[in-house]
């Protein structure tokens, strides 16, 4: 069955609606979660990294928040996407819809949160005497839409898969925990000796930290740090697809 | 009249899939016995089922439980593919949802309108001139904005059917909902139903009550065993269902 993209739109509005209703009861406390659990490891990492470690990293609260805030959104969208379908099986069980709403919707939603928590960057950026630019307004579209491709793909993948394999949560729990210190978060990606440089160089998430970090912190829009994010987020969303249409009309049955 | 649904030589088997629960672990640890498993033992649903359902009619499907009524809906709805034969369904399918299924409880009744409407497909602009329609219908009163886990069965049937009273579908499945709901309410609904019907839509009925069924339906399909037992006009195939069940 066809749909309009009208319709999509408010499917998608609705879906993501529903989920934050569902988590948060009053839209201000959302808001003030959305920023308080990254905070929180800010505060963390950076007692830790900064004040025990003694890291040599100027600004290195910003420099935590411009990685931590991205990477919250991916692992968020992550590790929910995969019981996406699981919490609506009645509704897949039911209706016909496009079932990739979804997921899409758990990648919006973490989206949102996101967005909430670049205010709070910008204040940042004042407290250390920085400021921001105008070049974020296209800078911000330009790489979120880069992250959203790559994440839909992972969301797709991970939430059709965990319907035929239901231990695949501990594994994917694992793997956030591995790719978070896999990717130039808490230090930056020259700190690596060079023959551990592959483990940067050929990862997606760090593309990606690493374009939110530049404009963020250096007002500077990294091209080819942004084309290698849209490179993989076309590999993610084809593999994904993949995955997703082979197996949707199994949903029904598997639920 | 043309055609609507179509089921020719329909057989649906569902793979056992509890066997690959153990997940991953199992796949990695013990390859071969998982992938055996998962090509081996399968549940037969239905088997070469026939029949045509043209523009305008209603069909009731009756049956034991677990002889395969569900199974078939869910191909019309087409949210399962047949393993062999095909199935044709042409125009918008609509199903009523189960008691509570698709509701999300912790939602106030207005908010899971808007979630089951959009759902079956109507739009954001649609929706705001229907809403009130659906919620006078529902005769919810003050309970609308309230968490549906509050709600009593009845309520939850009655929030349920409202809103498939504001969407306009083509063909519309009704699964074993109007038990519920009290007699006046119920007569809400096979008003509702009738004029569906006058409107020209196509209608699919299950239920165990032959009653509703001899009221709403020109023409019943019995499926027994997973087969098509029998399928005519609903006075005769009742008479024989009665007899084959007393």
């Amino acid at each position: 069955m066809k749909h309009s993209l009208g319709y999509l739109i408010d499917l998608l509005t609705v879906i993501t609606e529903k989920e934050l209703k569902v988590r948060y009861k009053s839209s201000f406390f959302g808001y003030l979660w959305s920023i308080a659990n990254p905070l929180m490891f800010a505060m963390i990492y950076f007692f830790i990294f900064k004040l025990v470690l003694r890291v040599q990293i100027p600004n290195y609260t910003i420099f935590i928040i411009t990685g931590l805030f991205p990477w919250q959104w991916f692992a968020s969208s992550t590790s929910n996407s995969l019981f996406s379908f699981l919490a609506n099986a009645q509704i897949i069980k039911k209706t016909v819809f496009p079932r990739s709403v979804i997921p899409l919707s758990n990648v919006m939603m973490e989206c949102l949160h996101f967005l909430c928590t670049i205010p709070v960057i910008i204040i940042f950026l004042f407290v250390y005497d920085m400021r921001p630019s105008w070049d974020w307004i296209w800078g911000v579209p330009l790489i979120g839409v880069g992250q959203i491709i790559l994440m839909l793909g992972v969301a797709l993948t991970l939430s059709t898969l965990n319907l035929f394999f239901r231990d695949l949560e501990r594994f994917i729990t694992l793997g956030i925990m591995l790719m978070f210190y896999c990717t130039p978060i808490l230090y930056a990606s020259d700190m690596i000796p060079s023959q551990y440089n592959w483990i940067t160089d050929y990862n997606p998430l760090a593309s990606m930290i690493l374009s939110w970090r530049d404009l963020f912190m250096h007002n500077s829009i990294n091209l080819p740090k942004i084309f290698e994010l849209y490179g993989y987020g076309i590999i993610s969303i084809l593999v994904g697809s993949l995955i997703f249409n082979k197996l949707k009309y199994r949903f029904a049955e598997i639920l | 009249m043309s055609v609507v649904v179509e089921f020719s030589h329909v057989t649906k088997r569902y793979p056992l899939y509890h066997h690959i629960g153990s997940g991953i672990k199992e796949l990695i640890f013990n390859p071969r016995r998982a992938l055996t498993l998962l090509s081996g033992r399968s549940y037969l649903a239905i088997e070469d089922i026939s029949f045509k359902i043209k523009k305008g009619e209603s069909v009731a499907l009756i049956g034991r439980n677990g002889a395969g009524k569900s199974t078939s809906l869910g191909l019309v709805a087409g949210v399962m593919r047949p393993t062999s034969g095909q199935v044709h369904v042409k125009g918008r399918v609509a199903s009523m949802l189960e008691l509570g299924g698709g509701f999300h409880p912790e939602l106030t009744g207005r908010e899971n309108i808007r979630l089951n409407a959009t759902l079956l497909g109507l739009r954001r602009r649609e929706l705001k001139e229907r809403i009130d329609k659906i919620i006078e219908f529902s005769e919810l009163g003050e309970f609308i904005d309230e968490p549906i886990r509050v709600y009593s069965s009845g309520m939850l049937a009655k929030l349920g059917f409202s809103v498939i009273t504001q969407v306009d579908p083509d063909i519309l499945i009704i699964d074993e909902v109007l038990a519920v709901g009290d007699i006046s309410f119920q007569r809400k609904c096979m008003k509702t139903i009738n004029e569906f019907k006058s409107k020209g839509v196509t209608i699919l009925f299950v239920s165990h009550n032959l009653a509703d069924i001899e009221k709403v339906c020109d023409r019943v399909i019995w499926i027994e065993n997973h087969r098509l037992k029998e399928s005519g006009d609903s006075a005769s195939v009742i008479a024989s269902y009665k007899q084959a069940m007393a």
